[in-house]
């Protein structure tokens, strides 16, 4: 079967489709976005989770059909979701990307180093999750990342209980979730110091 | 395709008054990965991608002892979009494989031993495809009765899991289904029970664990015009994978070519070769490239778990707490093949005094041959075993003795210049009773955290949770203590080295370093901890790291806490031979201008050459212009010794690690549940080369450590020797609700032996997390706790 979606603010069209497949094996494997991660394939790990219209889930969990005509924002679209949100407060729901005329003029940003990631734009929990040494092996970090840029939408001054329970959804097996908590205040912290400074 | 080569971000130009670079040892830089890690751009093992590649996949044992009594695959090749279906008849070249014994067969022939292991191997144009047609063989068995413990094991008319051993073991064990029997005599332990006032005894329980690390057993094989194979893989060890997989191929080792793909974490599990060999058997057979991909439930028996174990011990001391004698007998279940088997009971054997003085000890640590899942690696490796049962016979005998748990760790702790039951003598700082000072001296965490202002109690500070299960009723406090000793890297006379490759050249008219060895990334950190060495000892700002792979020496596993003493030893090594070098080029080019090229000590700092009084003399990029430096060096720790089969002794280790833990539990004695509130840990670094990662390494494998305490276990049906609960919704890891604060204390005290005085710090705190935790449901309860992990049942008497 085919499948059009949008994902990262982009319409795109899959083929081919075998009705069994997830959206993670699409993305994965159809669509060259493997930032998603497959660790569990079973709803437990919350390593795979995206936004969905807006919603976190997990993509392994979502059959490929149910998101015909459906917004997808993935990990590796979560810088520039990020920065559409700060510049069109208010726009929460995942279908706030890219138009199609605008992708289609898009190119490689000069300065950026596709090797090395160097001079890429991130969003504020991106890079507070570099800072706070959050990411070890990084295998639960595109997961992490969405469901906690998400809780921050909502829950701009969480408490350590409130990142918790959002959080709860994603096993992490490195790092003892310390510097997660840590990367989650940084981010909020400095959202907060944003906020006051406009 | 794997884009592991990583250029550190490019500091303030050098100029004359600037000597420091910035991101030498000692500063929390950050990881050189981290942008590619959150952006979701790192290249993962399973992330790998070919055009026209096709699906791997392996149809595993649903039986686990059988004799094999005929495969049928005629079906599963007719479907549509399958490339090949094998078994073991089509099989290239060597049969088996091992790390240390050849014992594992890349596909089942003759028999199956444990549940899940690979008997056929199918390759097809999509993964459900591969999936479908491997159900689709069919495989006749001949069930065999299963062995299963020590018992069933040696019994007298026992089936042997392997027949015709031979290997280095198999000439002195006393039963064939013993893979290594390793005893240690020293002193005389019944004569010194005399002496004893008090004499507790035990008999202890450890779970099957999981490494559970996320990213899934995965990796790309792509055949070569030249017959070879190019494997792109997620492992622990490339060099040792390579040892392996060329004889299964039938090929040279050049024509095996392997790059280090992403690592989703490893802690041991990927040791042993996963899919390797079978994915590279695939793509030489087909033509194409093949991807594998483990899915979990696959994955739970992919790789090997930690060994579950029986522990009996006997403690004696004095009626004011010296220890008079231990005696105690560890039996670990190695499964089906011997992985790393044998050195685990070698370490369980040497460690299992614990961080104690005890002159006199009678020790036996057997590892068996059984039809449960293969057991090896695991992050504390032998360690955590014995450190759950001698740290709960500490707390008993404190009991008996009337004394303070704390005091009488400390009373017996050991120190530098302690000899261990093997004779060897402890020579560099093992501040074994400081560690129990720091965590008892904490604050303690405040008392009903879940009572908030005015309203309700907040649920999710109460065990149970979210479940709301509690308001406070029946929730009783506990604290508990534990401290352990790991030893670092590889031991018992392995010849363990690592190898580095660096180069210097200037680049853009800036000296850059490039840093290439075959380390394993597998999130421990140590490509930034490889440019920070480089950049203090060669004074330049920018690193190059350059892609682990086979065309480097071995840099040895990623495992035993070793790699930033060996394989960061083995870049300072090389760095400074190239500093050497470049000095002599320097001499040679500027000498005459500058007596100080002749007399005085030169050191490369901030991008130049400075005397030791810090006098710049030239730039680097000046001093080589167009030429470079590059040396290859392999790099070696002191020699250790093997211990004798009989009395146990020799100098077989090359460190020894130390941790202590404090945890606070809260219980609730009604429905058995516990919230561990509080885990505070205090741990000997010797130099915290990268803090912000020691604390994160620290607080990691405290958690694994507290998985093992109340959730982790791989539950094996004792009866079939199958394996219940291969899943993440079966087999619980901690989430971010069951774990709590892990405050971090750590002392830098060097080991002279070692550079920068660095100590491996990845397992240690596996080892004591685990009995602080227990300890402290114990004091909560009142009730004895013998079995990780511990369950509700345990704690309700409903068991």
């Amino acid at each position: 079967m085919r499948v059009n979606f949008t994902v990262n603010g982009r319409p795109q069209e899959a083929d081919d489709v075998w009705e069994g497949e997830s959206l993670l094996y699409v993305l994965r494997e159809r669509m060259g976005l493997p930032g998603s991660k497959n660790a569990c394939e079973q709803g437990e790990c919350g390593s795979c989770t995206v936004r969905l219209d807006g919603v976190p889930v997990c993509s392994c969990l979502v059959a490929a059909g149910q998101v015909e005509g459906r917004e997808v924002v993935t990990v590796e679209g979560l810088a520039e979701f990020a920065k559409e949100r700060s510049e069109h407060a208010g726009c929460a729901s995942g279908a706030c990307g890219t138009s199609l005329d605008a992708a289609k003029k898009w190119e490689a940003k000069p300065g950026q180093d596709s090797q090395t990631g160097e001079g890429v734009e991130l969003s504020p929990i991106q890079q507070a999750f570099i800072d706070a040494g959050a990411v070890q092996c990084g295998f639960c970090t595109p997961g992490l990342l969405v469901a906690a840029d998400e809780m921050l939408e909502r829950n701009p001054s969480p408490t350590d209980a409130d990142i918790r329970e959002a959080l709860s959804g994603n096993l992490c097996r490195c790092t003892g979730y310390e510097k997660i908590l840590d990367a989650v205040r940084l981010a909020a912290a400095r959202q907060e110091r944003q906020g006051e400074a406009v | 395709m794997a884009q592991n080569t990583r250029t550190v971000p490019v500091g303030t130009p050098t100029d004359v008054t600037q000597n420091h670079v910035k991101g030498g040892i000692g500063e929390s830089t950050l990881r050189p990965d981290g942008t590619l890690k959150v952006t979701g751009e790192f290249a993962y093992s399973s992330d790998m991608w070919h055009e026209d590649m096709l699906w791997g996949q392996i149809l595993r044992s649903t039986v686990a002892h059988a004799e094999i009594v005929s495969i049928d695959t005629s079906e599963a090749l007719t479907m549509d979009g399958v490339y090949a279906v094998l078994t073991h008849e089509d099989l290239p070249a060597a049969k088996n494989y091992g790390m240390e014994f050849q014992d594992t067969p890349v596909l089942a022939y003759g028999k199956v031993r444990h549940h899940g292991e690979p008997v056929a191997l199918v390759a097809a144009d999509h993964p459900e495809t591969a999936r479908r047609a491997a159900a689709k063989i069919r495989i006749e068995y001949r069930e065999l009765p299963v062995i299963t413990d020590e018992a069933s094991a040696t019994a007298p008319d026992a089936i042997l899991v392997h027949e015709n051993r031979d290997d280095h073991h198999s000439g002195h064990v006393p039963h064939p289904n013993i893979v290594h029997r390793q005893p240690i005599i020293r002193g005389n332990a019944a004569e010194a029970a005399k002496r004893a006032d008090v004499i507790v005894t035990g008999e202890y329980t450890f779970g099957m664990q999981d490494q559970a690390f996320l990213g899934p057993e995965s990796g790309l094989a792509v055949p070569a015009e030249d017959g070879g194979v190019d494997l792109y893989v997620a492992t622990q060890w490339l060099h040792s994978d390579l040892k392996q997989i060329a004889p299964c191929l039938g090929l040279p080792e050049e024509k095996v070519r392997m790059t280090m793909a992403g690592v989703g974490g490893a802690f041991g599990g990927r040791e042993d070769i996963s899919m390797q060999i079978l994915a590279s058997i695939l793509a030489l057979r087909t033509g194409k490239p093949v991807k594998m991909v483990y899915n979990r439930y696959e994955s739970f028996f992919g790789h090997v778990h930690r060994h579950p174990a029986k522990l009996w011990y006997e403690h004696g001391a004095t009626k004011d707490g010296k220890l008079t004698h231990m005696k105690c007998k560890i039996v670990l279940d190695g499964g089906a093949y011997a992985s790393s088997t044998a050195s685990v009971v070698g370490n369980a054997s040497s460690l299992s005094v614990g961080p104690y003085v005890i002159e006199d000890v009678e020790i036996e640590a057997i590892g068996l041959y059984t039809n449960n899942p293969p057991c090896g690696a695991m992050r504390g490796f032998g360690a955590v075993q014995a450190c759950f049962a001698y740290e709960a016979q500490m707390d008993k005998l404190a009991a008996k003795l009337g004394m303070d748990p704390v005091e009488l760790r400390q009373l017996n702790a050991m120190e530098q210049g302690t000899i261990m039951p093997t004779g060897q003598v402890v020579d560099s700082p093992a501040p074994v009773a400081e560690l129990l000072r720091r965590v008892k001296a904490r604050p303690m965490p405040p008392e009903r955290q879940w009572e908030t202002a005015g309203e309700g109690a907040d649920v999710r500070a109460l065990p149970g949770g979210l479940s709301n299960t509690t308001h406070g009723e029946s929730v009783v406090r506990g604290v508990g203590y534990a401290v352990g000793i790991k030893n670092v890297g590889f031991s018992e006379g392995f010849d363990d080295y690592s190898t580095a490759k660096i180069r210097m050249e200037v680049i853009n008219g800036e000296a850059v370093a490039t840093v290439h060895t075959a380390m394993a990334e597998v999130g421990q950190g140590g490509v930034t901890i490889h440019a920070q060495i480089a950049r203090t000892e060669l004074g330049v700002q920018q690193v190059t790291i350059h892609p682990a792979d086979t065309q480097v020496g071995s840099a040895g596993s990623t495992s035993a806490g070793r790699q930033t003493y060996m394989t960061g030893g083995a870049i300072k090594n090389s760095c400074e031979i190239v500093r050497e070098k470049v000095l002599e080029i320097g001499r040679r080019k500027f000498g005459s201008y500058h007596p100080a090229w002749a007399n005085a000590e030169l050191l490369l700092e901030g991008g130049k050459v400075v005397t030791d009084g810090g006098e710049a003399l030239a730039s680097i990029a000046d001093v080589l212009g167009d030429q470079s430096v590059e040396v290859e060096e392999e790099w070696r720790h002191r020699p250790t010794q093997a211990f004798d089969l009989v009395t146990g002794q020799g100098d077989g280790h090359v460190q020894y690690a130390f941790a202590a833990h404090r945890a606070v539990v809260e219980v609730d004695t009604e429905l058995g549940l516990v919230k561990v509130i509080e885990l505070a840990c205090a741990q000997d670094v010797g130099k915290a080369v990268n803090p912000l990662s020691v604390v994160g390494q620290i607080q990691g494998g405290t958690t694994q450590g507290l998985g093992v305490a109340v959730m982790e276990e791989i539950i094996v049906d004792p009866k079939t020797a199958k394996v219940r609960n291969p899943s993440f919704t079966d087999y619980l890891i901690p989430t971010i609700l069951d774990t709590p604060t892990i405050p971090v204390d750590y002392l830098e005290l060097a080991d002279p032996n070692a550079p920068y005085g660095v100590r491996g710090i990845g397992e240690a705190p596996t080892l004591s997390s685990t009995p602080a935790v227990l300890a402290a449901i114990r004091a909560a309860t009142g009730l004895e706790l013998n079995k990780t992990p511990v369950r509700p049942e345990a704690l309700t008497g409903t068991l």
